[in-house]
């Protein structure tokens, strides 16, 4: 008896239909064999052998069943082309579009950074009220390594840039300063040669440098040779001690090159200098939370020791990972959000054709399950067709994806070490494939459900006029889904729109139109001295101005809207000394003269920062009118002229009010400015504010001019490299880039969710006419005219976009509402976006039942009723 | 190329209709117990068979007095006769072609 149940449950592993039709006989078989065994070890035997033998064909007969359902899929599908190409383009759209925002965000949010044990790396901070986080100060640093304990190892790093000096014409590279402890931490091991030692870090030790794969390749040829040869960087001569693995990319995908972070004895104790960061690897076990409690205890008794320095310095702790933007996560999910509504829809659409083609097949159903063809059976080969349109369809969403991603590279913030660009790779292959067998089972149910459990001789009675009442209700649902998720779409991605016409048209202060920009990258040793910089800015100035086209040209410490949009520095008023406390500060900026008129930023009152104001003269300034605004609050531009501020290590007066410029960006409020003449300031005092940003005005376009400027930067200085040559206008352009990039892809997004849904409503329209072609032929029969039926089906396309807008609507504030830190401004009930979307759904409505109702009306109801 | 088991069942039907076990009897007789099939072999290519036209189950019950209510009989088709026919040829072509080689038993 025992036996008997084992080998029930063996049987299980048979399809049902299988099991149903020979399963009693099988039984009958085993039990006269086990009579017929003689002895125990025998029918031990027999037993173990009808296991194999059980479970082999099982697995035969499945295989079997699968084949028979492809084949006849196939067949079918055959027959009806356009549906399976409709089907198939529909789930390749859907699953294209998921794929591609998943594999952008996967890469940027999900997967681990490029380092061993990633998640245990972190990034510290310190705080500062009003501004958040901010860099380290070396003082604060050294404090706190010192005296923490979570961490396994911390090391420190700076931007680095320097002109890569030799043979062939001299290059700008970038990369880092980086203390000797800071690779170990990352875990990372040179491809070549040696990492820094301690001794690289001291002072007045040999220069030395570790080239980055892309450099040592590009530059040197790869040269295996390389450890131990000399390069300059600047007027230094560097050794090449090491070569990175060509996935190391730190701190930006950019970085070329890492030189020792060299700190003097004074710099080790600043405290209010704060330009560095740093990373630390946890110690094993070690949780954010307990890390973040240390460094606040840390900051607290840093706060004691040093009272005036640390007065409001706090310290900040983050996982590396999360280094990107809140902005850049909200946006990607946004994206992942816009590609699930078009997924949705796509999905929607698929269950709809099903539907309507199990409908219409449900005679032949019928017939089939009459025939003998269990409901197992049924089920089984609807799936297989689903799960068959949704393979095929899903391929070649793969395909889609493959081509699309790269366009969303620009969605990829700069802030992370990543190592390559998103591309479509086996996690995202898994994810695509998991996603389609869930399309192709969830939609492929949806018919199962409906068809295969009444697939009763109703069907063979009724004729293929079915659909009507519950069957109808389903199909509408499906189709005020994709209403809802289309205006969700549409709304997003008109917002987003909005969002960038306003972010454009905010006027930046200054105008970029033809305006040439590019960095002429000043080596600090050679151009300390504040006579040697004016010589070759007077030099160039004077060649560029002759140049045909050009209208002005000057100098300046930063582009707004550069790489560099910082910049802050204390300032004093009226005489009075700086106080750090008191937390007044302002951008500062070193100009040549002109360059207000270069960029035509206006000057409001005073005047223009001019060659007269010398070294040897009274320290001029001109500031923003913010700065009046909000540092002499009851006094007008006019009025200050004159007044005096303590700033950048000199007593200066004020002799301009210039116009606000956005520094940081469009997107970002304007501070307080200051613009400086480049020459009154100490030999060497500056480093990082070197006037190095060149701006040409021109009437001619300003590309065209390159040639020329290289040649005169060339003469000036042979060992000067010019990098990051543009217009200015692409500078301000890049801005938006992101924003653009982002809502091209919501766009298009929206787009194909606008097409799926108007195919959808088409669809439901066109077969709820054709199943009631019958019932119109009646109705015209007995006197019903062109508009009652007209009325009739138009009706009902009127309530599906009722029931679809209304909630839609609703639906897609909430999104705005979720999504409202992108939106510049733009309020989520913006009633231009809101009521353009509603409108394009309302035309797509009508686009979408205009066939469906000529044919309503082409009705001939001789024909319509004689086909019964 | 018709798999082994099913041109065995077309041979054991043949002659008359039967029942599961009765083929795999047959089976066992005609080859000398060398080849018994399985229960789960029997029926895959029973079902197969059935799919492909070369059987058909019968209602009639050709041996009224040892008959058992579960027992389904199958009857081979024109079709199934076809087809063994049409295997039997090409085994016996592979067979002259063996021979020719001076392959075949008895004439090495």
């Amino acid at each position: 008896m025992m036996l008997m149940r084992a080998y029930n449950l063996l049987l299980l592993f048979y399809p049902a239909s299988f099991r149903h039709e020979y399963g009693g006989e099988m039984r009958a078989l085993f039990v006269r064999r086990m009579r017929d065994a003689g002895g125990p070890i025998a029918r031990a035997a027999l037993w173990l052998s009808t296991i194999a033998e059980v479970l082999g064909n099982a697995f035969l007969v499945h295989v079997d069943l699968l084949r028979q359902d492809v084949h006849y899929t196939a067949r079918m599908l055959k027959r009806a082309p356009g549906f399976a190409v409709t089907a198939v383009l529909i789930v390749a759209l859907g699953i294209g579009a998921t794929t591609a925002a998943f594999s952008v965000t996967d890469f940027v949010l999900l997967r681990p950074l490029p380092f061993p044990q990633a998640e245990r790396l972190v990034k510290v901070w310190e705080t500062a009220p009003g501004y958040g986080r901010v860099e380290l100060s070396a003082g604060n640093y050294h404090d706190w390594k010192r005296a923490s304990t979570v961490f396994e190892s911390i090391g420190l790093y700076h931007l680095f840039a320097g002109n890569l000096v030799g043979a062939s014409e001299p290059l700008r590279v970038e990369g880092a300063s980086v203390s000797a402890d800071l690779f170990p931490t990352l875990g990372v091991q040179p491809l070549l040669g040696r990492r820094f030692a301690e001794s690289d870090d001291r002072e007045g030790a040999p220069g030395t440098t570790m080239l980055s794969y892309r450099l040592w390749q590009t530059r040197f040829g790869g040269d295996p040779a390389i450890i131990g040869r000399q390069v300059m960087l600047d007027t230094e001569s560097y050794v090449v001690i090491g070569v990175m693995a060509r996935e190391f990319r730190f701190p930006t995908p950019d970085a070329l090159l890492w030189v020792p972070l060299r700190l003097t004895a004074q710099a080790q104790t600043e405290r209010n200098n704060n330009w560095m960061y740093s990373v630390g690897r946890l110690r094993a076990g070690v949780t954010l939370d307990a890390a973040r409690a240390e460094m606040n205890l840390l900051a607290a008794q840093s706060k004691q020791q040093y009272p005036k320095e640390n007065a409001n310095v706090g310290a900040a702790v983050f996982r590396f990972s999360d280094e990107v933007s809140q902005q850049s996560r909200l946006l990607l999910v946004a994206l992942c959000g816009a590609a699930g509504c078009v997924l949705l829809i796509a999905c929607a659409n698929l269950a709809n054709l099903l539907l309507s083609r199990a409908l219409g097949r449900r005679r032949e159903l019928a017939v089939r399950t009459a025939m003998g063809a269990g409901r197992e059976r049924m089920v089984r080969q609807l799936l297989t067709e689903s799960l068959l349109l949704a393979a095929v369809g899903g391929t070649l969403g793969v395909i889609v994806a493959t081509l699309g991603v790269p366009l969303l590279n620009r969605l990829v913030p700069t802030a992370l070490p990543l190592s390559s660009a998103p591309t479509v790779d086996l996690r995202v292959l898994l994810f695509a494939m998991a996603l389609t067998a869930l399309t192709g089972i969830a939609f492929g149910l949806a018919p199962v459900l409906r068809v295969g459990g009444e697939a009763d001789l109703g069907g063979l009675r009724e004729g293929s006029r079915a659909g009507g009442g519950h069957k109808e209700r389903l199909r509408s649902a499906l189709v005020v889904a994709e209403i809802m998720a289309s205006i969700v779409l549409l709304v997003s991605a008109g917002l987003l729109l909005r969002a960038l016409w306003t972010v454009q048209a905010r006027n930046p202060g200054f105008d970029a139109e033809g305006v040439l920009a590019l960095q002429t990258p000043l080596p600090a040793e050679t151009y300390g001295p504040v006579a040697t910089r004016e010589a070759f800015y007077s030099r160039v100035l004077a060649e560029v101005r002759a140049l045909p086209g050009v209208a002005n040209a000057a100098f300046v410490s930063y582009l707004p809207m550069g790489r560099m949009r910082g910049g802050i520095w204390p300032v004093g008023l009226d005489g009075r000394p700086i106080d750090v406390a008191d937390r007044q500060v302002a951008f500062i900026r070193f100009v040549t003269p002109a360059y207000f008129a270069t960029l035509r930023i206006p000057i409001k009152r005073g005047r223009d920062i001019e060659e007269s104001d010398a070294r040897d003269r009274q320290p001029v300034a001109v500031v923003s009118e913010l700065f009046v605004k909000r540092y002499w609050p009851d006094q007008d531009a006019a009025s200050v002229i004159g007044r005096h501020i303590t700033f950048a290590f000199s007593d200066r007066v004020v002799v301009g009010v210039a116009g606000d410029v956005l520094m940081r960006g469009l997107e970002r409020e304007p501070e307080p400015q200051v613009y400086l003449s480049s020459k009154q300031v100490a030999d060497g005092a500056i480093i990082g504010y070197i006037p190095r940003a060149f701006v040409v005005r021109s009437s001619t376009p300003p590309e065209a001019l390159v040639p020329s400027i290289r040649a005169i930067v060339r003469r000036v200085d042979p060992r000067l490299p010019i990098s990051d040559v543009s217009t200015l206008s692409d500078v301000v352009d890049r801005d938006t880039a992101s924003r653009a990039v982002q809502l091209r892809v919501l766009g298009a997004f929206a787009a194909i969710a606008f097409v799926l849904a108007g195919i959808g409503i088409h669809g439901l329209l066109s077969f709820s006419v054709s199943q009631r072609a019958q019932e119109i032929g009646v109705r015209i029969a007995l006197g019903a005219t062109s508009s009652d039926i007209l009325s009739m089906v138009v009706r009902r396309s009127v309530l599906l976009a009722l029931a679809g807008l209304v909630p839609g609507v609703a639906l897609a504030y909430a999104a705005g509402r979720s999504m409202e830190a992108l939106l510049a401004g733009v309020k989520p009930a913006d009633a231009a976006t809101m009521g353009a979307s509603v409108t394009l759904v309302v035309v797509m409505m009508f686009l979408g039942s205009l066939l469906p109702t000529l044919r309503a009306l082409r009705v001939d109801p001789l024909t319509a009723i004689r086909t019964e | 190329m018709l798999p082994a088991a099913t041109f065995h069942i077309l041979l054991a039907l043949v002659e008359e209709d039967l029942h599961g076990y009765a083929i795999i009897q047959e089976v066992a007789r005609r080859t000398d117990g060398e080849l018994t099939l399985s229960a789960g072999t029997l029926y895959r290519s029973i079902q197969r068979m059935l799919e492909q036209g070369f059987l058909v189950e019968t209602r009639e019950r050709p041996a009224p007095e040892d008959d058992d209510e579960r027992r389904r009989y199958y009857r081979i088709t024109p079709l199934g006769i076809a087809t063994a026919r049409e295997e039997t040829r090409r085994l016996a072509q592979l067979v002259r072609m063996a021979r020719a080689k001076g392959l075949a038993p008895g004439k090495a």
